[in-house]
């Protein structure tokens, strides 16, 4: 730490914002206090850079049980059924330590869903690295894996679907989103608002020590004089055997009625969680840091306020209750400790025994950083740069297998299959058979599709286009398997919003979303923001996932992805003009630059209801939509999905202005990939372009026509356990 | 005839258990791992998961529970046993299954379909397998004198051992045949919208056992 300068830098307060915190207290903060405020009024807890902009999203909808706010947002699913879901990163952790990084991304993630009362019943995950041809990005795609099923499985809750990219900007900055969707009866749901002064505050779950306590470490350092030999380790710890008990010891004490209110413990562990419930409930709270069960014993009251020590959750219980609720944590092994009580005062007061060590208004710790406005300015041209892995020209069968063998196309298998996606026997569509997730509902007599997504790199060549494709991608893949969405969840993983290209790229993306979710009538039930995504070379693409839950009424009536039936017609359906802009082609010829056409959603939405109705009155044997590689690798996987080859031909896209290698390889939004009568083909409207047989893909394309074997197309697609796994490095 | 389903901490397929037992015709309830009393049920179902963490070695601890002694004795009465993935791994570190269950042979976990052979009917099942240690291992002396009294039940097809198991061997039984333990999920395999229904092949011969 550099010698004169202030803690509150360190901590990564502006001078302004210290000044602001000693206006609202009359005084200086003490360490506890600086701790506290250095977190709560960080981007990641008080969203100060993106909090004005995530206004212009729609959140509310009929549907909406849950919307931005709460723990996770959830939607109503019929029968008193509510389906809770949230899409949360671990960015940073996993960059520096991608195993532990990702498993606690994914138990944060469990744990704001069952604080509402849901039970998990599904795990999805959205990745990025850098290049495979990096031993660093091998090395976190390998982590991160391990990691994320290492978690998901020991919990039991089923992994079901989720994308990985590979992209040189996130070399340095890899990306880990976890979704975790809940389930649960609308009446059991409970809020983290905390209530009723003179209830008791109890801390349940693993104990608290010294791991995660990440930038206040610099205050330890401070008070040891040490410098740098005394930070603390910053990745926490993951344990999914604590986790699966106190999933169940929650459940259990919601299903009894045990609980006035419930909060799991994040990012700012106590800090925040105390904090907001007290925020929230418009009460004060006293938290007794000399209550809280301690992994050491000489932790300071600021590394307890602070420590991000995983599987703790906080409940507010009426005194009476307390000792049953004791019992029950007991029951599940778990530890508990009463720690503090709702107050009147509207303070958070930190006390250690009977000594007050911390004491500040909850609306300023809370709701008291200030928010600002950004400074976009567009950026003159692509920023990113630009590698040639493949030269123009080769022949057309040389370039689908090496669109094919991309590991942004090719087959993640090798990676979910180290994920359990049964587990809860509700998984009707398991990865890869179908465009999206697809869970049975046997209480609520229905079923969910889930589908995430977001190009970056799409986004980073038009981040208001490119986003809106996200949306209609998600839109797509839903109706692929029959279902109309429901709500929406986000996570938006962009550079640095105080930088002008940052701030441009993010201020387009919200716009983007806004516009697609009002356009489709989808509300934001809740989402996350993770800014700063930087490394040494520039910042990552902007990354905006997001994530469509939908509903559909009957599983049995789901299509798959790959044809079906030999003699079935193709066709074609929706508002699909496809141009090499943002392309994978354009990526390996080294062709990327500003640039997309601008989506038109209406038309999109107007398909995407199409083809959901003729999924639901079983008129298709499959239903793909067309995305990364365009036509003829959407083509190549229905077939190598079916088993089965197809004669087609992708000519007639000259009419929507693609060249045959447009037609082939250019990518938009709003195409689905058809296959069944072709007399039910006629009646949705479908462009028919061949028809399923063979043990070859041919596509007819004017003087770029391929043909290739379905087995040496099926050998490309499935390439990336080799690339994943490198030499063994 | 009534299933009872152990419930450790840390399982995880205890409920898929109870609905495949009820799919397949009978009744189901869980037991509590700290439960001495089964309660009257007619047969057992230790499911799949990770008890108790799977800390030390899959199994290890569960072995321990007050439930599982009374599993021991109940199997000793000849009451049919069914373990499930962690359910075998416990059964083996209790000494009611021979063997044990090393890491996979490629060190990772893998969830995929698989098919089985029933040895003696030759049946052909095709039931999801999920596990990171299913590696099914014993000395050879042992494993020829298991082929002799019959004790292996459930060997992968020819392809489908992607675990290593020593002689592709997926399941096995004790001497007396009342006690199955095997690695892939017959639970995850009894409903026609889920995959398959092949894993109610599985109950059924193991209330074949009770009746």
């Amino acid at each position: 730490m550099t010698v004169g300068t202030p803690k509150y830098r360190e901590l990564g307060l502006t001078d302004s914002e210290y000044e602001l915190i000693v206006e609202k207290l009359g005084r200086e903060p003490n360490d506890v206090e600086l701790a506290m405020f250095s977190l709560l009024w960080s981007e990641h807890c008080a969203y100060k850079h993106s909090r004005k902009l995530l206004g212009r999203l729609p959140t509310e909808g009929e549907r909406v049980v849950m919307g931005p706010g709460e723990n996770a947002g959830a939607v109503d699913v019929g029968n008193g059924y509510a389906v809770a879901f949230k899409v949360e990163s671990h960015n940073h952790p996993s960059a520096v330590e991608p195993f532990q990084g990702a498993a606690t991304g994914v138990g944060g993630i469990l744990r704001d869903v069952f604080a509402i009362g849901a039970r998990p019943i599904a795990i999805l995950d959205s990745l990025r690295f850098g290049e495979l041809d990096s031993v660093r990005s091998r090395h976190l795609l390998d982590g991160a894996v391990r990691g994320i099923g290492h978690y998901g499985n020991s919990i039991g809750v089923a992994n079901v679907g989720g994308e990985i990219y590979f992209e040189a900007p996130y070399e340095h900055n890899c990306l880990v989103n976890a979704m975790c969707i809940g389930f649960a009866k609308t009446s059991d749901m409970v809020r983290a608002a905390a209530a009723g002064p003179g209830n008791a505050v109890v801390l349940f779950g693993a104990s608290t020590g010294r791991d995660g306590i990440g930038g206040a470490s610099v205050l330890a350092s401070a008070e040891l004089g040490e410098g740098d030999d005394a930070k603390r380790p910053t990745v926490q710890i993951g344990d999914p055997f604590e986790e699966a008990k106190v999933l169940e010891c929650c459940l259990e004490l919601l299903a009894k009625g045990l609980l006035v209110s419930l909060q799991d413990l994040g990012a700012a562990g106590l800090t925040s969680s105390a904090g907001e419930m007290a925020s929230a409930g418009g009460v004060g709270i006293d938290i007794d840091v000399a209550e809280v069960p301690l992994r050491e014993a000489d932790m300071e009251p600021f590394e307890i306020m602070v420590s991000e020590s995983q599987e703790r959750m906080l409940a507010v219980v009426e005194p009476e209750r307390v000792a049953e609720v004791r019992a029950i944590c007991e029951k599940w092994q778990t530890g508990s400790a009463e720690i503090g009580q709702v107050t009147e005062s509207g303070l958070v007061r930190i006390l250690r025994g009977g000594e007050v060590v911390g004491e500040m208004p909850v609306e300023a710790l809370v709701d008291g950083c200030p928010l600002y406005d950004l400074d976009p300015v567009e950026p003159e041209g692509w920023i990113y740069g630009n590698r040639t892995t493949l030269a123009e020209g080769v022949a057309p069968e040389e370039e689908l297998l090496a669109l094919l063998s991309s590991p942004n196309i090719a087959s993640k298998r090798w990676a979910f299959e180290q994920y359990d996606s049964l587990v809860g026997s509700r998984t009707v569509r398991r990865p890869e058979q179908a465009d999206a997730a697809v869970l049975q509902l046997p209480e609520a007599g229905n079923a969910i599709a889930v589908s995430i997504d977001g190009n970056g790199r799409r986004v980073a060549c038009d981040p208001y286009a490119g986003t809106i494709e996200a949306v209609l991608e998600c839109a797509q893949n839903l109706a692929c398997v029959g279902a109309e969405p429901l709500g929406l969840t986000n996570c938006l993983n962009f550079g640095n919003p105080e930088k002008p290209t940052g701030a441009w790229q993010l201020d387009r993306a919200v716009s983007g979303l806004a516009d697609a979710c009002n356009a489709l009538g989808v509300p934001v039930v809740g989402g996350n923001v993770s800014l700063y995504n930087e490394g040494p070379e520039g910042p990552i693409y902007p990354t905006p996932v997001v994530a469509l839950v939908g509903e559909l009424p009957d599983p049995a009536q789901v299509a798959g992805s790959g044809f079906a039936r030999a003699g079935d017609a193709i066709g074609l359906v929706g508002p699909f003009a496809p141009v090499l802009a943002g392309s994978e082609l354009a990526k390996q010829r080294g062709q990327l630059e500003m640039g997309l056409p601008q989506p038109d959603i209406a038309a999109v939405a107007a398909a995407c209801n199409v083809v959901r109705e003729a999924v639901r009155a079983g008129k298709l044997s499959s239903a793909h939509d067309v995305s990364d590689g365009g036509l003829a690798c959407a083509i190549a996987e229905s077939a190598i999905a079916g088993g089965i080859g197809c004669e087609t031909n992708v000519e007639h896209l000259r009419e929507r202005g693609a060249q045959p290698e447009q037609a082939l390889f250019g990518e938009g939004t709003g195409g689905f990939l058809v296959s069944g009568d072709r007399a039910n083909l006629e009646e949705l409207g479908a462009v028919l372009i061949g028809s399923v047989g063979g043990e070859n893909i041919a596509i007819g394309a004017g003087d770029r026509s391929l043909s290739v074997s379905l087995a040496d197309a099926e050998r490309a697609w499935r390439s990336l356990a080799v690339k994943a796994e490198g030499d063994g490095a | 005839m009534t299933w009872g389903v152990l419930q450790f901490p840390g399982s995880c397929d205890e409920r898929d258990a109870l609905f495949a037992c009820e799919r397949a015709g009978d009744g189901a309830r869980l037991i509590w791992h700290e439960s001495r009393d089964l309660d009257g049920v007619d047969g057992i179902v230790v499911p799949g998961g990770f008890s108790y963490g799977d800390y030390l070695r899959a199994g290890a601890i569960a072995r321990f529970s007050p439930a599982m002694e009374a599993v021991a004795e109940a199997a000793a009465g000849g009451a049919p046993v069914l373990g499930i993935c962690n359910g075998f791994q416990v059964l083996c570190e209790a000494g009611l299954l021979p063997g044990a269950l090393l890491r996979n042979a490629e060190l990772r976990f893998r969830c995929h379909q698989v098919d089985l052979i029933e040895v003696g009917s030759e049946e052909r099942l095709s039931i999801p397998a999920k596990h990171g240690e299913g590696r099914y291992y014993a000395p050879e002396a042992m494993l020829d004198e298991m082929e002799t009294n019959g004790q292996i039940a459930y060997r992968y097809a020819e392809g489908h051992n992607s675990n290593g198991s020593v002689r592709d061997i997926a399941g096995v039984t004790n001497d007396r045949g009342n006690v199955l333990g095997l690695m892939p999920h017959p639970e995850h395999a009894v409903d026609p919208l889920t995959g398959s229904t092949d894993g109610l092949r599985v109950f059924e011969r193991m209330s074949r056992v009770a009746a």
